[in-house]
């Protein structure tokens, strides 16, 4: 850089009056907004007993879960798209052939490492069937690693827990689905 | 006998007082400054092994005890005997210098008894001087743990420390002097009880003795704005850096207490120590229920000026080093000579005509004291010593233009 350069704008800085050379009025000011902040309301959210508010629990990424269908069953094709998007290889999926007539696989085990996990929503985004999805649980935690590897049957169970709150993308088309059948809401006795 | 085991008692109370004020000041500190910041602070340790909170209250045993338990590393480059030495001659310099804090004397009342005086060392008569001189040698702590450590970034620490604290010790000593010259005696108690007897504290009469006063304890006690020795958010440590378990505890504990002792001195110099109006009475001696008044109110006007330091430390931004040696000695020290000249003229030449003038001495020393505060405030913001125009030299740049051009 050339200190002669025409693009180069001089900005000289504003000389100190008497006040700003007392340093009195910075004093001021500084302890002015000290004390305010003392007196004034807390950010805080004391976990665990409050909860931070999550604006858009849909859109927020948690731990995930994998939905059910309108029977019950995994909603998961086993195709394998979530683990190939995985950019963090933390998704393990074992397929065998379905026992149900409206898909050719299932997954026989589906196991997410959660400690490995970037939280990064790149499987619920390659899902063609809407079975994977981010939950809004930010929480969690657990006291070994094996305990942090959760497994098909975790990740059911936290679709159990979460479906009321939050309702999968594809609720809508459920809700029509279930409708329409006599024995909505069931589970069915079919493995899971 | 007696005289020992009244000692004994004496230095007990005041040691755990000290040490317990200290763990919950730490915990003080850490809630003022979560609210200032906008947190709440370390609310949750109560009792242990149940869901009682008490607000935190148990929050410094559990610090204290996470610092005894910590490994006490020693770096192998270190000078072992100064590296060990160091933190206790920081620490029992910071403790000793509470000796001579009087906190009023108490008549029991019963029968053959003498009043006891509520100080350690009752009777020193050099209790400034000693508080003085005592606090000075936190120096040598500072000097010898940097030293010890053989450390290049302990030892910047340590040496900018040390120019601090020897620097700001001056304008202190002066601001004390108005007030010795003022009082005539060099006895905390003295002191307290001149204040008492006229119920014209020292605040009103020498506000400029305050502010230079004020802001060289602010400085000795290594606190922020003037904490660059350590200045967290840049450097490393400081001093202390090659420090940890309960030789850094020692070292922490040791400013706390100077920021004590500073809070104890400036209620005792300028805030009429236990005095409060129409509260603890104006003679030097009082019953046990006045005696426990004047107690609490002491306390409680030496808790003030702590939260005033604490909040201080979060309003203000740090000061670079030029500026605050700029400020010991450019500022506060002719402040504080101008101060110690006013009152010395005011007591040889114009106390004794005005008073038999039938003026109200207390009223005219208060207005002459703010006056002067004004004036000299005024001039030494005119003259600026300490505001340096720090942009950047424009000549430089062009002499270095010219320089690579003949090139």
């Amino acid at each position: 850089m050339k200190s002669d350069d025409k693009s180069i704008r001089w900005v000289e800085e504003p000389p100190l009056g008497l006040a700003g050379r007392s340093y009195l009025p910075l004093l001021v000011g500084g302890m002015t907004t000290t004390l305010k902040h003392l007196v004034g309301p807390k950010m805080t959210v004391e976990s665990p007993e409050q909860r931070h508010a999550i604006v858009d629990p849909l859109g927020y990424r948690g731990v995930h879960r994998l939905n059910r269908d309108a029977q019950g069953r995994v909603k998961c094709v086993a195709c394998f798209l979530c683990a190939t998007a995985c950019p963090a290889h933390c998704i393990d999926i074992q397929a065998a052939e379905s026992p149900w007539p409206d898909r050719e696989k299932y997954p026989e085990s589906f196991t997410i490492d959660e400690l490995r996990c970037i939280f990064c929503g790149m499987c619920e985004e390659a899902c063609p069937v809407d079975a994977i999805e981010l939950t809004s649980l930010y929480d969690l935690s657990g006291k070994s690693r094996e305990e942090m590897i959760f497994d098909k049957a975790k990740l059911l169970s936290v679709y159990d827990q979460t479906k009321d709150a939050e309702p999968m993308r594809s609720a809508q088309a459920d809700l029509a689905a279930d409708a329409a059948r006599p024995d909505s809401g069931r589970r069915g006795e079919e493995p899971t | 006998m007696y005289l020992v085991i009244e000692s004994l008692i004496k230095i007990v109370v005041i040691i755990g007082g000290l040490m317990g004020a200290a763990a919950y000041l730490v915990l003080v500190e850490r809630r003022v400054a979560a609210w200032i910041q906008d947190r709440r602070g370390p609310n949750r340790v109560g009792i242990p092994l149940t869901e009682i909170r008490l607000f935190g209250l148990g929050q410094p045993i559990a610090d204290g005890v996470k610092f005894i338990f910590k490994e006490e590393f020693v770096p192998g480059h270190v000078d072992r005997l100064l590296y060990v030495a160091a933190p206790m001659v920081m620490f029992i310099a910071a403790i000793v210098l509470f000796a001579a804090i009087p906190f009023g004397t108490v008549d029991l009342g019963i029968a053959g008894w003498a009043p006891i005086n509520l100080v350690v060392a009752p009777g020193l008569d050099v209790g400034i001087i000693y508080i003085f001189a005592v606090s000075s040698i936190a120096v040598y702590g500072v000097l010898l743990g940097s030293w010890a450590s053989n450390n290049k970034y302990a030892f910047f620490g340590g040496v900018r420390s040390a120019a601090q604290l020897i620097s700001y010790e001056i304008p202190l000593g002066v601001a004390i002097l108005g007030v010795v010259l003022a009082t005539g005696s060099l006895r905390l108690e003295a002191i307290v009880e001149a204040q008492a007897a006229t119920g014209v504290w020292n605040v009103a009469t020498q506000p400029l003795g305050l502010l230079v006063f004020l802001v060289a304890s602010f400085a000795e006690s290594g606190r922020l704005p003037f904490d660059l020795a350590e200045s967290e958010q840049e450097l490393v440590g400081g001093f202390h850096t090659e420090y940890s378990g309960i030789k850094l505890m020692m070292y922490l504990v040791a400013e706390y207490l100077h920021m004590i002792a500073g809070s104890f001195l400036i209620v005792l110099l300028f805030f009429g120590g236990w005095h409060f109006w129409g509260l603890t009475g104006d003679g030097p001696v009082a019953g046990i229920g006045v005696a426990l008044v004047r107690i609490a109110v002491f306390l409680a006007k030496v808790l003030a000026v702590i939260l005033f330091f604490m909040i201080a430390r979060w309003s203000w931004p740090r000061f670079r080093f030029d500026q605050l040696m700029g400020l010991a000695w450019k500022v506060m020290l002719p402040l504080g000579l101008v101060n110690l000249v006013a009152v010395a003229v005011w007591i040889e030449y114009l106390r004794t005509p005005l008073v038999a003038a039938g003026l109200p001495e207390g009223l005219v020393m208060a207005v002459a004291g703010w006056l002067l505060l004004g004036v000299a405030g005024l001039a030494a913001t005119a003259a600026a010593p300490s505001a340096r125009d720090n942009r950047p030299d424009r000549s430089l740049v062009a002499r270095y233009r010219d320089a690579r051009e003949a090139r």
